[in-house]
């Protein structure tokens, strides 16, 4: 599948916004967050702006951007038409926390509540857009259990190591967040091993027999219907040489998973303004090794519809 | 409503016969010499005379070479929408746009509605969608809906415009939902099968595999080498040949 930056930033930006959102949600809800403003106004505002990032860079990948609208009434079939719905609904709690928080000056009552609220929708937006990728069947690398699971996982991942460099910008930082974010990284990085090996080893059923109808023996693509690339090659019959594909998984894993760990450690053992300048790294170099997951995540996915190509 | 009808009153689709296709694409030029004046006008192209000519086709014909223990053959393969029963196309559109009709079962885009974010193409395992650079709206087959309920047209030439070109007939039209029709009973005759069977889509068009091929040659035998030269006549004509 051809990676489309407008998408691949979109799925990266929204999954630690939303991240970040429901952590400081479920803070504000156990009242574990201290009702401060500056605090409050960078992560609701870190939060906020990296999904509201997202989702305009998202609107960059449509033909008619100017219709968008119309994509929140279709809620009860398709899986985009819930992640718009749930990302809008989201920002009805996420609004009245920030309200709280920055406005009032306050995270107990109602705001806790509005904390709750906003953790749940979170992980349901993120959810829908796990979704979006994990029910389209022509995609034997997305149809599978690890891509709902590895959304949220990243998702909380990237969220938590954010929350981590943020209350340790504040100087407060803590070590329960800290090691929960180490933690995470960890499972990120497993569960990113385990959806490669999964992938690697696929044995997908859908050949160029079953996609022509011609049983048994060979069908090797004699010519093409058109001499140049169209449409249908240039969208889904992206195609990343094997040696590449292996160079950025070794970039991915560095940047995502390993750096961030690593500089995570290394914060608990050195003084305040080094621990907060290490985290705030941490934070920045994942979110780079994020993108070029993600970029592969597209590229070495591979559609039905190239068998009909001889690829 | 993006979400299926329960039932279809017809399953109108084509049957192709891959066994008489020849290739030749009169059904390619004729889909795009109707449905660019259609109901999915225009089919845009881009560059058509340039380096880098790119367009909207909604039938194209691929060639493959099929290699079985009986030997090779050159499978020509037309590739369209299918109409399916269950197609996640239609699932998968979040405005509404793509719909399938309760009333024959034909798969269709309301441009007006669609906001060209590719998701159906990415649903969509046959490649049956095609995206509009130059409108920024999915185009995809209609079926010549505007063709085949036309009343302006001779009742003859109400079918599909690839099925009007086809010269060897390799292409039908009909209600593959009446086990009674001409289509069905070409399927079932023929042993018409579904592409991708494994996906879950129910596509409606059918595809005749080629018929077994003959275990003897059909030629002519080759013929008899001629009298061997000699005598009077074989001299003179070693004579005159040096």
């Amino acid at each position: 599948m051809h990676p489309a930056f407008s998408v691949v930033f979109f799925t990266t930006a929204t999954g630690a916004g939303y991240g970040l959102l429901a952590l400081l949600g479920v803070l504000a809800w156990l009242g574990f967050i201290p009702a401060d403003f500056w605090l409050g106004l960078i992560g609701m505002g870190l939060a906020l702006g990296l999904i509201a990032a997202g989702l305009l860079s998202s609107t960059g990948h449509l033909g008619r951007p100017e219709r968008a609208w119309r994509a929140f009434s279709q809620w009860r079939s398709s899986w985009l038409s819930r992640e718009g719905v749930a990302s809008v609904v989201t920002f009805i709690p996420a609004g009245l926390l920030g309200l709280g928080w920055v406005v009032f000056g306050r995270t107990g009552g109602w705001v806790a509540i509005a904390g709750f609220l906003t953790a749940i929708g979170a992980v349901v937006t993120v959810c829908t857009t796990g979704m979006i990728y994990a029910s389209l069947k022509p995609i034997a690398q997305w149809h599978s259990r690890y891509t709902l699971p590895g959304y949220l996982i990243f998702s909380v991942m990237t969220g938590s190591v954010l929350l981590n460099a943020l209350v340790q910008a504040f100087a407060i930082g803590s070590t329960v967040i800290a090691a929960a974010a180490l933690l995470f990284i960890l499972l990120g990085w497993g569960w990113k091993l385990a959806t490669w090996r999964y992938n690697d080893a696929l044995e997908i059923t859908t050949t160029a027999n079953t996609a022509t109808g011609l049983a048994s023996g060979t069908v090797r693509s004699l010519e093409w219907p058109h001499t140049e690339e169209n449409y249908l090659l240039k969208e889904m019959g992206f195609r990343i040489a094997r040696k590449h594909a292996a160079k950025l998984r070794g970039i991915t894993q560095l940047l995502a998973f390993a750096l961030p760990a690593l500089l995570l450690v290394i914060a608990f053992v050195v003084p305040w303004p080094v621990a907060g300048v290490l985290s705030v790294l941490a934070a920045i170099i994942q979110f780079a090794g994020m993108l070029v997951e993600r970029w592969l995540f597209f590229a070495e996915a591979k559609h039905t519809v190239t068998l009909y190509y001889g690829r | 409503m993006t979400c299926l009808p329960a039932h279809t009153d017809k399953k109108l689709g084509l049957v192709i016969d891959l066994d008489t296709c020849v290739g030749c694409q009169a059904c390619v030029t004729a889909c795009k010499e109707w449905n660019t004046g259609g109901h999915m006008a225009p089919l845009t192209d881009i560059h058509p005379y340039g380096g880098d000519v790119d367009g909207v086709w909604f039938n194209r014909v691929h060639s493959y070479e099929h290699t079985t223990e009986a030997g090779g053959r050159t499978v020509n393969f037309p590739r369209s929408c299918l109409h399916c029963e269950t197609p996640a196309c239609v699932t998968v559109c979040p405005t509404g746009a793509s719909y399938k009709r309760a009333s024959d079962g034909i798969v269709l885009i309301d441009e007006s509605k669609c906001i060209g974010c590719k998701l159906c193409s990415w649903a969509c395992p046959y490649g049956a969608r095609e995206f509009d650079t130059d409108v920024g709206v999915m185009k995809k087959c209609t079926l010549c809906v505007d063709r085949i309920y036309n009343d302006n047209l001779a009742e003859e030439d109400r079918v599909p415009a690839c099925v009007a070109a086809c010269p060897t007939s390799a292409r039908h039209f009909g209600d593959l939902g009446d086990p009674a029709s001409a289509v069905s009973q070409l399927v079932a005759s023929r042993g018409g099968v579904d592409l991708m069977p494994e996906m879950g889509y129910k596509p409606t068009n059918k595809y005749l595999p080629p018929r077994a091929q003959r275990a003897a040659s059909v030629a002519a035998p080759r013929l008899e080498p001629v009298k061997a030269e000699g005598g009077f006549l074989g001299w003179v004509d070693r004579m005159l040949s040096n």
